[in-house]
């Protein structure tokens, strides 16, 4: 059963926020799509695998040889903030 | 000389015999998008760096030296794909000043075959919708009739083909989004088989599902373009090892005695009654032709939509979290660092991509990931499956492109209602199928009705084969 506190816990893990009458909205509307998804329990999957891709592939891999990275400023050239070379960001502890 | 539905070949011919120029050319379309700007197909134009390249071809050709068939000719590409220097916004507030450090490979494909990219087209935001109505930039009006909607997501992509304002573009398809604006706005548009071109620089919606896909004004466009864009590419791990040497090679051919499948799921009760009419006409063109049509069925189909709505939400839920102000694009000012990642996707988001990111979580969270996302996984399977049982008796299947024509601007639907009429669509991307759009006939109301057929996996130069006899009695 969907609640809102669900919501809140969902959002929060999606880095998102919503306010009291967004959090009524989406709690409606997820509500009403999960609803459509209930018709999936009709069906008897027991013997099946799940298909995590649609062709015959397996791990790709390539040798372990350097190759040439980005140039550090086309790598920065869209960065909000920066400084020596790295990403500026807000504090995190 | 020039019309609305110029086609690449058409215009190869005059570039060679010099009946035109590629400046001319580019310059022509760059008049149409100004001409009629209220279409609101284009996000970004690249006018300057377009005309510099068209004066190259021209040099060429001059020169005396051969040309490709997509040399000098202008293509519009959908705003998801990377293009180096060329700001590419997804439609999305989020990245409304992003300017890619690098080309997508199918760009670098285009640009060695010397075609002329004038802008970046609109569409929903992320990929996320069926009538680009959800871009942060304002809808795309449909060509054919500008209170109705191009369909999405590659609306922009569809009108500008559509309008004649680029001989053709790219788009790319998760749920439709190549196939289902190309029959709103009466072009043609390929799904091709899943790993079939390369992903690198698509701005990644749902991984196991997109493809970028052309859309073109006849069918044997759409096999000059896979010539230049498909292939196996080792920066993209989906990319199959599959080599198509020549995507128009069974144009023209006779399909006496193909195995053509009609199935019933996807002709039922909640198509538009002028569609199922042309589907009934196509038909008969093809058994005229000496195909075989019989009905079969998928069984599976009424799933498909559930499942769907679980896998790509889920897909793009993780891949959409790279957007949190770090690195690119929008960043709000917060004092640490989650209220930055929570403020910036607040803003940055629109509705619809907000919806789904949560239902995609949700799907995957703790206590809900076998139920919903792990059994969606294992119905994708059966569906998958059911398309290997048809595929045993039949070449190729016939259905509609879309449950619908193109519907009024702003003609509120809830999300429910509207995720249901992606039905005739999702299936090929949950079974990684080509498929394409074929313009055919209108609906009372003069909207272009689209036919689809989808193929067996790397089958496209059949599919193709099928598209082109449908095509010429339109």
């Amino acid at each position: 059963m969907l609640t809102k506190e669900t919501i809140s816990r969902v959002a929060h893990l999606s880095r998102l926020y919503f306010d009291e009458d967004e959090l009524d909205v989406q709690f409606h509307q997820l509500e009403s799509i999960i609803e459509m998804m209930d018709v999936l329990s009709e069906i008897d999957t027991a013997n099946v695998t799940p298909l995590n891709h649609v062709m015959d592939i397996y791990n790709v891999f390539r040798t372990d040889e350097v190759h040439e990275s980005m140039e550090v400023e086309k790598i920065l050239q869209n960065a909000p903030s920066e400084s020596e070379n790295m990403f500026q960001v807000p504090k995190i502890v | 000389m020039l019309h609305l539905k110029s086609t690449i070949h058409e215009l190869h011919e005059k570039l060679v015999k010099k009946e035109i120029t590629s400046k001319a050319l580019t310059e022509y379309y760059f008049q149409e998008i100004e001409k009629n700007s209220g279409i609101n197909a284009y996000i970004t134009l690249n006018k300057e760096e377009a005309l510099i390249e068209a004066s190259k071809v021209d040099e060429k050709i001059n020169d005396g030296r051969a040309i490709g068939m997509l040399e000098g000719i202008p293509v519009a590409i959908k705003d998801n794909l990377c293009t180096e220097g060329l700001r590419t916004t997804c439609a999305s507030h989020i990245l409304d000043n992003f300017i890619p450090p690098y080309d997508a490979t199918v760009i670098e494909k285009l640009r060695q075959a010397g075609a002329i990219i004038i802008g970046k087209t609109n569409m929903d935001e992320f990929a996320m919708g069926a009538t680009t109505e959800t871009s942060f930039f304002g809808p795309t009006k449909n060509p054919v009739n500008e209170d109705c909607v191009p369909g999405g997501s590659s609306g922009g992509s569809a009108a500008a083909v559509a309008a004649g304002q680029a001989t053709y573009s790219l788009g790319s398809d998760t749920g439709g989004s190549v196939r289902q604006p190309a029959s709103y706005c009466g072009i043609v548009g390929l799904k091709p088989t899943y790993g079939t071109v390369s992903r690198f620089g698509l701005v990644a919606f749902a991984s196991s599902l997109d493809q970028i896909g052309p859309l073109a004004n006849d069918v044997e466009d759409i096999g000059h373009i896979m010539n230049v864009i498909a292939g196996y590419d080792e920066k993209d791990s989906t990319s199959a090892n599959v080599k198509i040497d020549d995507f128009t090679k069974l144009i023209g051919e006779e399909i006496d005695g193909i195995k053509i499948g009609l199935p019933k799921e996807y002709l039922g009760e909640g198509i538009q009654a002028e569609i199922k009419n042309q589907i009934n006409l196509v038909r008969g063109i093809l058994e005229a032709q000496g195909a075989i049509v019989e009905e079969c069925s998928l069984p599976t189909t009424s799933y498909a939509i559930p499942t769907y709505y679980l896998i790509a939400p889920a897909e793009a839920s993780s891949n959409l979290a790279r957007y949190d102000g770090v690195r690119y694009g929008l960043r709000e000012q917060a004092d640490d660092m989650i209220s930055m990642f929570k403020e910036t996707r607040h803003a940055g988001f629109g509705d619809e991509v907000k919806r789904r990111i949560m239902l995609g979580t949700y799907a995957l969270s703790a206590g809900y990931y076998d139920a919903y996302y792990l059994k969606a996984l294992k119905v994708r399977h059966l569906i998958q499956d059911d398309f290997k049982e048809v595929f045993k008796k039949y070449d190729c299947l016939l259905t509609p492109a879309s449950v619908m024509t193109a519907p009024k601007i702003g003609a509120q639907t809830d999300a429910v209602t509207a995720y249901k009429q992606d039905i005739c669509t999702v299936t090929s991307n949950l079974a990684g199928l080509p498929a394409i759009s074929v313009p055919f006939g209108v609906d009372n109301n003069n909207m272009p009705i689209g036919i689809q057929l989808i193929g067996k996996p790397f089958d496209e130069p059949f599919l193709l084969q099928v598209a082109h006899v449908i095509e010429q009695f339109k």
